[in-house]
């Protein structure tokens, strides 16, 4: 699977968020709005899922963006154009559900915006009212605006140090707009992708607006196909597995202590690794 | 006399050692002592053997073609009816096979008899020897059959010898496999101590010279439909799905920090090779109380696998088996169950878990657990566990594994309704063709019949492969 295109979208502070097409006409054309592909970027390293942002069925290609948070990451950030990944296969989990119910609230914090666009594209060009909140640590991480301001209605930007758009978070906004005059329509639903506090704020939130939200939650991952487990989460006192029964879920139902944890379990590995490649000090 | 004499053990790597290695445990014979254990035989006019084969191997023919030193012959005859001797000389639980039903097994026995005939080291010297020495038997190609070809979904035990059967009367396969390595279970399941990687490729590169073709990283029911695959123009499809979705016990607690499946936990060290982390970058924890949860081989396999970890991470070795019935109740192959032994692993029988107990940070450290005592006899035929009110008792424990069963894969068959299952999610087939409820498709292995074995899922391949056969030679 040879990377086709490459591009930096985004760098600030040592963080990097970075965009690669990678050729694989069976994924494209399969691919649908919320699933994503596990890949490897070479025959030693691990498998992750990413996001599919958007698939090209005429190139045969499909987007991805991630940033540099781990070891994993970081060495996929290293790859250039025309270089073979190991493997990717897909596309893995449900679609989003795409209807038309009105109003649609799309919240995409740091990276997780790359997530937030596709989303938000179904659901614009299935006829929704679509209004976006993008959240970045600061101005010169804030990635995909343009497209988003292209399938959104009402686009507001808020950034943690307040270089652009206002000084806040996500939440900030987001109650702004529940607590303002113009009230959402009934079935309306917000869709949040970020960062687990990100999405456990957001989902406390809407909690108290009693307005359905969905949330796309990145677990850590084997095969991505059920087989293994790993990514287990309890949605309401129930255990799914975000692979095959996810990536999304009802964010109401979720144990948010629980996934944070779960996310956790490497972090030691994940320091070590790094270390050793000169990654991190 | 043959009966006298004692049966040949195989050599073994001494438990000291293979502590902290994931190298193969048994050595197998050298050809002194198969020519000895050969000559064990009875050569029985009526060898009930080899209905204990689910592959039905002329076993009474091979062992007598060893006993002439003719090891070229010997090799023919087994390839006859399996592709893969030296996966299924290591793997198969023989002891309820083939040597259950030698005669030289006590009558009664639960298992065979320390007696009977060493068939699946036999079976595995001469796969070995065949491997040593490139005794592929010659293909024979059949040119009616040349024109078609056929898809296997799913490379495991199933796949690949529906793989062979068909590649061997010319039809051209194709293999998908949703992972990126061939193998299936057989690659992510058995660690390499018991069966090496590099045997695991060469049945594998075998088939690729008879021009079947692996396609990795391809999810038939994600990246391509079932009806697209048939009008991609494959004439017949074969699914050995597997039985991919681990169990958990449905207790508190189960979802905390290194609480692992046994899939998990063995995908990490066996597909992922974490016990090489950092080398390899897929990490797997380890911790200084092991518990395991379970009675099968995958049992065995994830407690020496994390007992080989404690060691090469310079812990006191500490891994203990779970199980709420007793040693004699255990699915496991005998085998595995004396390597685990030898091997240091503790046995705590007639205990069941209750909850796994956290730390503040959301990791497992402690377990509840009732004492058991045993019943009446279940619908299964085992003295069913009574738990005994008031006998709670913890137990230290860093990692849990749980190995209590799988059900079916269910990603093909969840988004193919015309591909009709039963209640556990299973392939529904016709027993004589291994058809499904689509037309030209197949199934085998443990897709339509819960956990079984792997040389049970290359016989019911064996079944479908021949069907598939048939229904070619119908075809204009």
């Amino acid at each position: 699977m040879k990377i086709f295109d490459k591009k930096i979208l985004a760098e600030a502070n040592g963080a990097r968020i970075v965009r690669i097409e990678i050729l694989s006409g069976h994924i494209a054309s399969a691919a649908k709005a919320g699933q994503f592909v596990v890949l490897m970027a070479n025959e030693d390293a691990e498998r992750i899922p990413l996001t599919i942002v958007s698939a090209d069925k005429a190139k045969g290609t499909i987007t991805l963006i991630f940033q540099e948070a781990g070891y994993t990451t970081r060495l996929l950030g290293k790859m250039n154009i025309g270089e073979e990944l190991y493997a990717v296969a897909g596309p893995l989990g449900h679609p989003t559900e795409i209807k038309k119910t009105g109003n649609i609230i799309l919240i995409g914090g740091g990276v997780g915006i790359a997530e937030v666009y596709p989303v938000a594209k179904a659901f614009k060009e299935a006829g929704n009212r679509t209004t976006t909140i993008l959240g970045a640590r600061t101005k010169d991480l804030l990635i995909l605006e343009k497209e988003l301001k292209n399938v959104s209605d009402e686009v507001h930007i808020v950034t943690d140090d307040g270089s652009y758009g206002k000084k806040g978070f996500v939440t900030d906004a987001l109650k702004e707009i529940l607590s303002g005059p113009s009230s959402l329509a009934p079935g309306a639903l917000v869709y949040a992708v970020g960062p687990i506090p990100m999405m456990k704020a957001v989902s406390s939130l809407t909690k108290e607006f009693k307005i359905h939200t969905i949330v796309s939650l990145n677990t850590i991952m084997v095969d991505a196909t059920g087989m293994c487990g790993c990514c287990r989460v309890t949605i309401g006192g129930q255990t799914k597995f975000s692979c095959i029964d996810g990536p999304e879920f009802d964010a109401a139902l979720i144990d948010w202590d629980e996934l944070t944890n779960r996310n956790r379990i490497y972090t030691e590995q994940e320091k070590h690794i790094c270390k050793l490649e000169g990654f991190i000090q | 006399m043959h009966m006298k004499e004692k049966a040949v053990k195989a050599k073994e790597s001494e438990a000291a050692e293979r502590g902290t290695n994931f190298n193969e445990v048994v050595l197998g014979y050298d050809e002194t002592e198969a020519l000895k254990e050969a000559g064990r035989c009875l050569q029985c006019k009526n060898p009930v053997c080899i209905s204990g084969c689910p592959v039905g191997i002329d076993i009474k023919k091979f062992i007598d073609e060893i006993d002439h030193r003719d090891y070229k012959g010997a090799y023919s005859t087994i390839r006859e009816k399996n592709d893969f001797p030296s996966i299924c000389g290591r793997v198969c639980p023989a002891e309820y096979q083939c040597r259950k039903k030698c005669v030289l097994t006590k009558k009664g026995s639960p298992f065979a008899s320390p007696e009977a005939i060493n068939i699946h080291f036999l079976e595995r010297f001469i796969g070995d020897h065949g491997m040593k020495n490139k005794l592929a038997p010659a293909l024979e190609k059949n040119k009616t059959l040349s024109r078609f070809k056929v898809a296997v979904v799913g490379s495991g035990p199933a796949g690949l010898a529906c793989a062979g059967v068909l590649a061997r009367a010319g039809i051209k396969v194709t293999v998908f496999e949703g992972l990126h390595k061939s193998g299936g279970v057989l690659r992510y399941g058995i660690p390499p101590f018991r069966l090496p990687r590099d045997v695991l490729d060469f049945e594998i590169d075998y088939l690729k010279k008879m021009d079947v073709e692996f396609i990795p990283n391809f999810i038939i029911g994600k990246t391509k439909t079932l009806d697209a695959l048939l009008s991609d123009g494959y004439a017949a499809i074969f699914l050995g799905l597997g039985a991919g979705i681990p169990s958990f016990l449905g207790i508190k607690g189960e979802n905390l920090c290194n609480v692992y499946s046994a899939n998990e936990f063995l995908t990490r060290i066996n597909l992922m090779s974490a016990y090489k982390f950092p080398e390899t970058h897929t990490p797997v924890n380890i911790g200084q109380h092991v518990i395991v949860i379970g009675r099968g081989n995958t049992a065995m396999d994830a407690a020496r696998a994390a007992i080989r970890l404690q060691r090469m991470s310079g812990l006191p070795p500490d891994t203990t088996i779970l199980y709420r019935r007793t040693e004699l109740e255990m699915p496991a192959r005998r085998l595995e169950i004396e390597h685990a032994r030898e091997e240091g692993i503790n046995f705590k029988f007639l205990t069941k878990p209750e909850e796994f107990i956290g730390d503040s940070i959301g990791f497992v450290k402690r377990i509840r657990c009732l004492a058991c005592e045993l019943g009446e006899p279940d619908s299964s035929g085992r003295r069913r566990p009574v738990e005994i009110k008031g006998s709670d008792l913890e137990l230290p424990c860093d990692i849990a594994i749980i190995a209590v069963g799988l059900t079916a894969n269910k990603i093909l068959t969840k988004v193919t309704p015309q591909l009709k299952t039963d209640k556990y999610g299973d392939v529904i087939v016709n027993p004589d063709t291994m058809e499904t409820s689509v037309k030209g498709v197949y199934a085998g292995g443990d897709i339509v019949g819960g956990e079984g074995t792997v040389i049970e899922a290359m016989g019911m391949a064996k079944k479908a492969s021949n069907a598939i056969i048939d229904f070619l030679k119908t075809k204009k």
